[in-house]
Order: structure tokens, then sequence, then C-alpha cells
């Protein structure tokens, strides 16, 4: 009878000797090859594009950038855009949930009626809304009809106008999705927390400013992160109502690429729209933050 | 403080046939504990919101103090409420969820901390002021949402099931204490529950209701002793109240059980040939092994020990009861053992109706 000793662990491991992948890793890998060819890749490509020619790194395409007449007046109306249309989106698309949220006859009509603009395409609604502004559009022919003089909404040299209908235009298009956002945050609250408020004396605007917001405050993180990135992404919309006449950063991004066959200041304008987008999340998460609940997320 | 008059209130809800108020009318003394009980569906809940003002009558009146507050928002009835889920605020810290009502009555600051100190005392909260509700136990939400309703002055003291999300040995210790924090302030209450031995050891008056009425209203001895019909009395108790198939013999003297007989109440007198229902209460019948007159014989079929008691589900003439006996009591299933009925802790009900008889 021969007795064995039981293989110790270390013994029984040993015969192969090179290690095995942790399945950890062979679980994230195909992911992470994913990632880094369609996003890192091409992030990296943009980033030498904007800061390297054929004899190496350089600045000249970002100077090129700046020292275009149009670069300024871009971002300004960008930024102007942004400041404007965020906070009257975000006010138009509260109050509609808030209506909805009041089951009003038909609420789910209003609701499908109201997601439409969701559904089209942002060159789509910027021919609509062209159809409206143009000098003979709809918004001319029916001012005349009340026996008024038309205007040109989208003449080249009134800023405030063109402003304007693009402000509109993208409010129309946009707001949608802040809406559905904040519709299905508002229906994630139970209802038991604005009764207790209204049993304790607490009237509309208390309630809106105390107990609403408030629980809304993870829905509306994201929608103002969702809406901000996409709004320094405006584009067709204004492309389509006034060309070239009010630049959008991201307008002239397309036109240093198609129009001016200059790749790099391209991508060195693509750089700016991904510097600014990144800081102004990171500042939105920071500022949204819950004070008191700091040890709970 | 003021008493709450309820009168006619019909509520039917959209999409809904059946009333879930149906003509309910109630009066409440000023600083009386009112429990509105019933099983789920039976518009105790809808009475109560109703009374808060977070559901419309559609037609009917509410006054609370004299003053008519059927159709005003809840903010403007000076009301406080505890809600079944407790709707603590989970963005706010326990002291701020107290204060909430005083804070939107703006009330000063300094009055409102003191008042917020004296209800975490009274509920045991002062070391968890500055925590967020979800640092909290349920037990200790639920007393923050009655800290946060105590604090008030308000006329009126609203709760909807306040205990039923707690478990059983934390309910009965804080039904006891809820008892006597609101005997000591002496606001008129109204409390919703579906459960009869809060709804007993609780109230000063009890309203059963069923499919959207007030069955039976009142001290809750009289709900519990004599029951107003069948419902109330299957409903009441644990167990609940023994029903029996008896028929009154032709003199009125004797209730018919099958093959045996029983004394009968004095007031079956004038029900003499009437087939009638007979109720009694579990701890109303003695259970003896050695016959006595006037008892009746049953078989037993379970013996369940209880503790304090022993319970035994009994045959009668094809009817099951459930009897109680002293611990001691020694008996197996199948055994034969004598029931004792007291004429005077019987309730007879009409057959058709099952509605209390009364004597003529």
């Amino acid at each position: 009878m021969v007795v064995e000793a039981p293989p110790t662990p270390a013994a029984t491991v040993a015969p192969p000797r090179h290690r095995k992948i942790p399945p950890a890793v062979l679980l994230i890998g195909p992911s992470v090859v994913f990632m880094a060819l369609l996003l890192g890749w091409p992030v990296v490509q943009g980033v030498l594009q904007a800061f390297k020619d054929d004899q190496g790194f350089t600045l000249e395409f970002v100077n090129r950038m700046v020292q275009d007449p149009y670069f300024w007046p871009a971002v300004r109306n960008t930024l102007l855009l942004i400041v404007v249309m965020i906070p009257l989106q975000f006010a138009l698309a509260i109050a509609m949930a808030l209506m909805l949220r009041s089951n009003p006859r038909l609420h789910k009509v209003h609701f499908f009626i109201w997601a439409i603009p969701l559904a089209l395409s942002d060159l789509a609604a910027g021919l609509v809304w062209l159809a409206i502004f143009n000098d003979r559009g709809y918004l001319n022919s029916a001012l005349s009809w009340f026996g008024l003089q038309g205007i040109s909404w989208l003449a080249y040299d009134n800023q405030t106008s063109m402003f304007i209908c693009v402000l509109i235009a993208e409010l129309w298009r946009a707001t949608s999705l802040v809406l559905i956002i904040v519709v299905a945050g508002l229906q994630g609250i139970p209802k038991d927390y604005d009764e207790a408020a209204q049993v304790f004396g607490a009237t509309f605007w208390q309630r809106l400013r105390h107990v609403t917001l408030p629980l809304l405050k993870p829905s509306l993180q994201v929608a103002l992160i969702l809406r901000t990135i996409l709004a320094f992404q405006t584009f067709a919309v204004a492309q389509a109502l006034t060309g070239q006449n009010f630049p959008l950063v991201v307008g002239e991004t397309y036109r240093w690429y198609t129009g001016l066959q200059n790749p790099n200041v391209a991508a060195a304008l693509a750089l700016v729209i991904l510097v600014v987008s990144m800081v102004t999340s990171i500042f939105y998460l920071r500022a949204l933050r819950d004070k008191n609940q700091g040890g709970l997320r | 403080m003021a008493d709450i008059q309820i009168s006619n209130l019909v509520k039917t809800y959209p999409g809904g046939s059946e009333r879930a108020t149906d003509d309910v009318s109630l009066s409440i003394r000023d600083g009386e504990f009112t429990v509105l009980l019933g099983p789920s569906g039976c518009g105790k809940t809808t009475l109560l919101r109703m009374i808060a003002g977070l559901e419309l009558p559609d037609s009917g009146s509410i006054s609370i103090g004299g003053r008519d507050v059927t159709y005003l928002p809840p903010n403007k009835r000076n009301l406080s409420m505890v809600f079944q889920s407790y709707a603590v605020f989970p963005h706010r810290k326990v002291r701020y969820n107290i204060g909430f009502g005083l804070r939107m009555a703006k009330v000063p600051a300094d009055e409102i901390e003191r008042k917020v100190q004296w209800a975490a005392d009274l509920l045991q909260l002062g070391p968890y002021l500055d925590r967020l509700p979800a640092n909290l136990s349920g037990g200790q939400r639920q007393r923050v949402a009655v800290a946060r309703a105590i604090v008030m002055d308000a006329d009126v003291l609203l709760m909807d099931e306040p205990l039923s999300n707690l478990d059983a040995l934390l309910r009965l210790t804080f039904r006891s204490e809820l008892k006597k924090i609101v005997q000591d302030l002496g606001t008129t209450t109204v409390y919703v529950t579906h459960d009869q031995s809060e709804a007993l050891s609780l109230g000063d008056q009890v309203a059963v209701m069923r499919k959207g009425r007030i069955v039976q209203l009142g001290d809750p001895l009289d709900v519990y002793d004599a029951p107003a019909d069948q419902f109330v009395g299957g409903f009441i108790g644990s167990p609940p109240m023994n029903f029996l198939d008896a028929a009154v013999s032709h003199d009125g003297g004797t209730l018919v059980l099958g093959e045996q007989q029983l004394m009968a109440p004095s007031i079956l007198r004038s029900f003499a040939g009437k087939d009638v229902l007979l109720g009694v209460r579990a701890e109303n019948v003695t259970v003896s092994n050695q016959r006595s007159s006037g008892d009746v014989a049953a078989t037993v079929l379970v013996v369940e020990p209880m503790g304090s008691t022993v319970l035994l589900t009994v045959e009668v003439d094809g009817h099951n009861l459930k009897v109680q006996a002293p611990p001691t009591f020694k008996t197996a299933p199948r055994h034969t053992v004598w029931l004792g009925f007291a004429p005077n802790t019987m309730r007879v009900y009409d057959r058709e109706t099952s509605m209390a008889l009364e004597a003529k």
C-alpha cells in the first residue's frame, strides 16, 4: 500500500508556470479594444492633426483658427445661444412636464405631440423654420395678411433677428429631449412627497422649490449635461436658416473642412468643442452634487 | 383644535362605477380620536384624503371647526398628516423635515428650532436630527413623520395606516407611545387602519366601514361586544365572532341548534318561531369536559395552544366554532366537550339581512 502525500497547491499550479489572464480582463477586454479603436484612435488622430504638420509639432493651425475673422463671432454666438437657450428650455420643459403630471384631458396625446421634434432630423427642422422665416415665408405672409410690412428676418446685417430665429428653431427642436428626461424623472418621484408638502401648508411655488426640484435634481443634471453638450454642437438649424451669416463653432469646423479644405484647422476647432464640453460637464457634476448627500453617491 | 362634521359625502373615482364613499356622514368632537376601520377598498383612505383635501368629493360637505373646507386646497385647511409611506423628504435632514410645516408657514427660526427640539425629545430623535432619512431605520423614519405632524399645532391630525410598515413588535410598542402622545396633545385625530386591534386600542370612537359606507360607529367596546351586523362581528376580534344557524322555539324561550337546545336571551321573545343567526365571541363560551345543565355537546376538531389560552376549533351541528379554554384544559381531536353559553353575551342576527335583531 502506497501512501502518497496530498499534493500541495503550489505543486499543482507550478508546472504550467506562465500566468493565467484574470477573467475580469477577458471580460472587459473586447469593449476596451472596441472603445480604443472607435473612440480613442480618432481622438488621438484629431489631436495630432491639429498640432502636427509635415515638419513636426506646430501651433500654426491654432493661430490660423484664432486669427480667422469668423472665429470669435462664432464663439460668441455659440455661447450666447447656450446662455439664452438652456434656461429657457429648462423652464419650458419643467412647466410642460408639470402640466402633464396634473393629468389633463388627453395628456398622452399632448406628450406625444410635444415629443415629435425629437424624431425630426435637425436639418429638416432647419428647413421647416426656413420656410417660416424667409422673406416670403409663412411668417411674413401672415403679417401681410394683417396688413403689416414683412421683415427680412434672416438678413445678413440683422444679427439680432437672426439670433432670435435660430433660438426659436432650436427651442422648438430640442426642448422635447429635456421634456422627456424631466417627465421620466417626475414619474420616478412618489406623489406622497408632493401631497405631504401640500398638507403641511406649502404653496405651489414652495413645493416646486423645496420638494419637486430638489427631488428632480438627478434628472435635471443628466438633461443639463446632455443639452449643453448638444448645444455646443448646434449646426444644421443655423446652417439652414442663415448659412454663413450667423457663424457657430461647429459651422466653422464644417467650413474649414469642406469649404477651405483644411482638415488641420477643422481639427483644432473640433478640439475646442471637445475641451469646452468636458469642462462644462465636470462643472455641472460638481456644482449640482448634493452637499447633504455627499456620502451617499 | 376643532371638531369635524362630515355630511353626505359621495365620491366616485373617474372610470370607476362603484362609489368609493357612499353618502357618508360622520361627526367627530373636538379632541376625539376617531378610527376609520375596514378591509382594503372600503373607502376609509378615500374619506381621510377628502378630509385632507387631497381628493375632492362629488357631493356632500366637510367642515372643520365650523368652517366649510369641502373644496379648499390642503394647504388652507390647517392640518397635519402622517402618511403610510411616511413621505419623509429624502433630500433633507431630519431637522428640516420635522420643521417643514413651520418653515412653510414662515414661523421665526428660533421658534422652529425650539419646537423641533421638543418633538425630537418626545420621540427620542435627538441624536438623529442631523442625519438624512436614508441613514435611519424604518421605525425612526416613522418617528420623524410623527414628529413632523405634531409640531404643527394643527386643528386636525390625520394618520393613514401609520404603523402598517413596522414589524409586529415595534408596532405594539409604538402603538402605546402614539396613544400617549396624542392624548397629551389633545388634538382631534382621524386614524385609518385595517387592523382591528389598533382600532380597539387607540380609538375613542371606531367607525367600521364597508363598501363605502359606515356600517357601525361607536365606542370600541360596544363595537366589539355588540357588532351591528355579521360583517362587523366577523371583522373585529381575533378570533372573529362565531356565527351559528339557530331557530327560536315557538314559546321564544329557547334556541334550537339542530338536535340541541339553548336558553334564549330575553330579547328573542318577540321572534318566536323565527330562524336566526347566533353570534358569540370565543371568550364568552365556557368549555368543560363535564356536562352541566344547558350545555351543548361539541366535537373537538383542532387544538391550538396559544400560551395564555388554548384555542379550540369545535363542531356543533355542522358549524365550526372557535372557543377559548384555559391553558391547563386537556382535550384532543375527536373528543366531546361541553359548551356553556351565557344568554346575555349572545348576539342574534337576522338570517337574511345579517343585521342585529333588537327587541320590538
